[in-house]
């Protein structure tokens, strides 16, 4: 099986301040992979480097292309990577204002993504942003309300509803229930998964939050100063941690 | 089915002064298909933690550890997953589930995830969980709220929606009462009938008695303490 996402040596420094160093991992069709770490261990930099917001100073990002098959995102044209990142790439972004167009409706949101890869129909396109607000859980009545007028969770719901419209096959998640309560967070949660699983989807979730990626994730990488320094099945580097850090990063988890 | 090969274990604990314990070593047996063999030992011996290494959840330090045609020692994680969700199967002593989701998907979440339509996955999961005497009124609600005892055969019916091939069974039994640990047994029974290979803890010595073929003492496999 050819990997979805082949990541192959990815450095970035920040002038002598490492970023990320030599990350390497490939990523199957239909997993999710967590990444945690501290803040400034490099994690939001890799997911950056990955998604082509930032370029990397080293190494590829390979993607499997459904027209060309892997082709390396680093080195592609500008086009051709917006283009990927309007398809098939998703971006949930930890601040819900950062990936909605705040000044726009809720079903606008949603259909600007649609119009972006060659929707034109308006019945078609509000209609496939109301049943993205249902299945996302925000009222259909509000189709027309500013994100503005939505709490914190529906905001983030809706970035949800809208990155996963045009049906991507890769979606990044930098802290996707930050700043959230527990509550909604469990319902995003529960979303989520439900989403991952009926739409085959795979994804790359940044986080500090231990439960949430045992909720979600396959798989686990623990960064520390920019490096990965263990790597494996979530639940084996949670349970039985190896490296010095991630022991340490399991064992500081207060218990409910 | 299962089949271990000189499987040792040892914990490095580097941010309580880079503590060793060694938990056991050399462990070698095999499970064959329709057999059922208890660990046995006492606390602290190893059992769940031999158990947990045949699932993947710990790692193994040396040795192997095949089922079927996969060494769980050395296997990519993607293959893990792939053995969890077709071939081994493992009932702990404790549920875990995402908070919200009802009880009757937590039970039919496995054989979802192997693709089996919604409409037949919820009939098995109804099935299960009348015959296990879960109230039909708590199958919309989460079970994060229930009692231990229906919590347990919750988890218990979400073990064995799917006929895996392979069977861990930690505690199966703890916390039941005579009625529903009668229920149990049968459904292991069954299991055996249809060949699974299945590894159990039990501290019910009945239950041993009645549904296992052979005990392994894990004690045996402790390590050796240097004079």
């Amino acid at each position: 099986m050819t990997p979805l996402l082949s990541v192959q040596e990815i450095s970035k420094s920040y002038g002598t301040h490492i970023g990320c160093a030599d990350v390497s991992f490939d990523l199957y069709p239909g997993e999710v992979m967590g990444i945690v770490g501290e803040s400034g261990s490099g994690k939001s930099t890799l997911l950056n480097c990955l998604a082509g917001h930032i370029a990397p100073d080293f190494g590829r990002v390979v993607f499997d292309t459904r027209i060309d098959g892997p082709k390396d995102t680093v080195t592609m044209s500008e086009p051709e990577r917006r283009m990927l990142g309007r398809t098939d790439w998703a971006f949930v972004h930890q601040h819900a204002r950062d990936g909605l167009r705040m000044g726009v409706s809720a079903g606008g949101n949603v259909g600007e993504r649609l119009m972006a890869v060659g929707e034109r129909h308006y019945g078609d396109i509000r209609h496939k942003a109301a049943d993205w607000l249902d299945r996302v859980e925000i009222d259909t009545d509000r189709i027309d309300d500013r994100p503005t007028t939505f709490s914190g969770g529906m905001q983030q719901r809706l970035q949800i509803a809208r990155n996963l419209v045009t049906g991507p096959r890769l979606v990044f998640m930098d802290e996707p229930t930050g700043g959230l309560d527990v509550s909604v967070q469990a319902r995003l949660l529960d979303l989520l998964r439900g989403l991952v699983r009926d739409m085959g989807l795979s994804a790359i979730i940044v986080t500090h939050d231990l439960a949430v990626v045992r909720l979600l994730a396959d798989r686990l990488m623990v960064m520390k100063s920019g490096h990965v320094v263990e790597a494996g099945l979530t639940d084996q580097v949670l349970d039985d941690p190896q490296h010095a850090y991630s022991q340490l990063l399991v064992s500081s988890v207060l218990q409910v | 089915m299962i089949d271990l090969k000189d499987v040792s274990k040892t914990f490095t604990l580097h941010n309580q002064g880079s503590a060793v314990i060694e938990v056991i070593s050399n462990v070698s047996f095999s499970v064959a298909a329709g057999e059922c063999v208890a660990l046995t030992g006492a606390s602290g011996a190893g059992k769940s933690t031999l158990m947990r290494m045949i699932y993947g959840n710990y790692l193994t330090q040396s040795g192997a550890i095949r089922i079927g045609d996969l060494d769980v020692v050395t296997a990519q994680p993607r293959d893990i997953i792939a053995l969890r969700r077709e071939v081994l199967g493992y009932v702990s002593q404790f549920l875990r589930v995402v908070p919200r989701v009802p009880t009757l998907e937590v039970v039919a979440d496995p054989l979802r995830a192997l693709g089996v339509p919604a409409e037949d996955a919820h009939r098995r999961a109804m099935d299960l969980l009348t015959l296990l005497n879960i109230p039909e009124h708590l199958w919309t609600l989460s079970p994060t709220t229930f009692s231990g005892g229906e919590q347990q055969r919750v988890n218990i019916a979400r073990g064995f929606a799917h006929s895996y091939p392979a069977l861990l069974l930690d505690e199966p039994t703890a916390s039941l009462d005579a009625a529903n640990r009668d229920i149990v047994l049968q459904l292991i029974e069954t299991a055996k009938a249809r060949g699974a290979a299945i590894i159990g803890i039990f501290h019910d010595e009945a239950a041993r008695a009645r549904i296992c073929d052979r005990e392994i003492d894990v004690s045996l496999f402790a390590p050796k303490v240097a004079a």
